[in-house]
């Protein structure tokens, strides 16, 4: 009872804390997950993450993977739940009350100030990303490559995601087979 | 889509099943990330539910709330076209594809875990993670890199998370509400960028004259 306990609060706090998206409270997640609560190893961790990029729709319904290991489908049921509903219950209230301070300075200072707090946010998480995941050359090459084609031509993400997993499967094997000794 | 596009029009009354299978497909075929492209593609463009300006309001507000972006846009254009039901089955619809390939693919990860065929392909998608998520922080950053002040907001915020390892509570209580502060009516910031521009001038003047003698 107190693993769905647990889930529950760590997933809600995340939700919480969320601004920025599911990018800004990857460090948090992944320091919760791993570090405080020892649910996952941080390689686990990194293969949920690239599952959820492989997945349609939003990245980050990874998290139901998490409370999957922790507690089978009530685990990711009680995580989906956690993560998901208190950002959607609040977005329905906020959305209602920010319409009527439209146009307030108030509205604009909140937005325009926590504009770069969410970016910087992303920025740590796209940090955590990179320390889990660029150990060598051939890692670093594909994040290089990955964001130079993406802000040099519109290509589908989604491609440029698969080619970088493939290339590290498969580099190694055609080294050795161009190179043997 | 044609179904969708049908009961459009002006002030018609969408039915739910329609809001779903618009944020189903949505949620089914933007892979990536890139959500809330497609999402503006299809309330916006095909069905005219909104135009262009709600839609960018909509984000605004989407952007500073807590929560996925795209989870956040679809509770809005819901609650927007059908109440409170049309908020829950627009995120039901947006997620539902995902949740049942993210549980199949946890499933085959599950039992092929320890192949290392299957560990290196999942590295590499994270390695190129890394490209994509730094676009896309750059992109949607780009009006806040520019700018001295929020420059400056988002190197304290990535130290205090990444370097000095501070919980994000108390990142965000301690610099959001600075930042929000430095914002706040009373024209703080445009006080701060008008002795930016008086320091800027002095120090060109100074180094004007000083090439003059």
């Amino acid at each position: 009872m107190s693993k769905y306990f647990n889930l529950a609060w760590v997933f809600t706090l995340l939700a919480i804390l969320a601004v920025g998206g599911g990018t800004a409270v990857l460090p948090e997640m992944q320091h919760l997950t791993v570090d405080e609560f020892h649910w996952i190893t941080k390689g686990q961790f990194r293969a949920m993450y690239s599952l959820g990029q492989v997945a349609p729709g939003p990245n980050m319904l990874m998290v139901l993977l998490i409370g999957h290991k922790i507690a089978g489908a009530t685990g990711a049921l009680v995580v989906g739940l956690a993560f998901f509903l208190p950002d959607c219950i609040l977005t329905l209230i906020a959305n209602r009350l920010w319409e009527r301070f439209k146009g307030s300075p108030w509205r604009t200072a909140v937005q325009e100030g926590m504009a770069p707090v969410a970016i910087g946010l992303m920025l740590a998480g796209t940090f955590a990303i990179a320390r889990l995941s660029i150990f060598n050359l051939t890692s670093l090459l594909i994040a290089v490559l990955t964001f130079a084609l993406l802000m040099w031509r519109h290509i589908n993400p989604a491609l440029l995601v698969l080619a970088g997993g493939v290339t590290y499967m498969l580099l190694p094997h055609v080294l050795r087979h161009m190179f043997p000794h | 889509m044609s179904e969708a596009s049908a009961v459009a029009g002006a002030g018609a009354r969408v039915s739910l099943g329609v809001i779903f299978w618009t944020f189903l497909t949505a949620g089914a075929i933007s892979f990536g990330g890139g959500v809330v492209a497609y999402l503006r593609e299809y309330t916006v463009s095909d069905t005219k539910w909104l135009d262009d300006e709600a839609f960018l309001d909509a984000l605004e507000i989407s952007q500073t709330l807590p929560g996925l972006n795209a989870v956040n846009m679809s509770v809005i254009i819901g609650d927007k076209l059908r109440g409170i039901p049309g908020a829950a089955v627009a995120v039901l619809g947006l997620v539902f594809p995902g949740v049942v390939v993210i549980m199949g693919l946890g499933a085959v990860w599950q039992e092929q875990a320890h192949d290392p065929q299957v560990k290196a392909f999942l590295i590499g998608v994270a390695a190129a993670a890394v490209g994509l998520l730094s676009t896309v922080t750059l992109q949607l950053g780009r009006k806040q890199f520019a700018k001295p002040l929020d420059l400056a907001i988002i190197t304290t915020t990535f130290i205090a998370v990444s370097i000095l390892r501070i919980p994000l509570y108390i990142v965000l209580i301690g610099i959001g509400s600075a930042a929000i502060w430095l914002y706040w009516p009373g024209a703080r910031q445009e006080r701060l960028e008008e002795r930016a521009r008086q320091l800027r001038v002095r120090l060109i003047h100074r180094s004007y004259t000083h090439l003059r003698h």
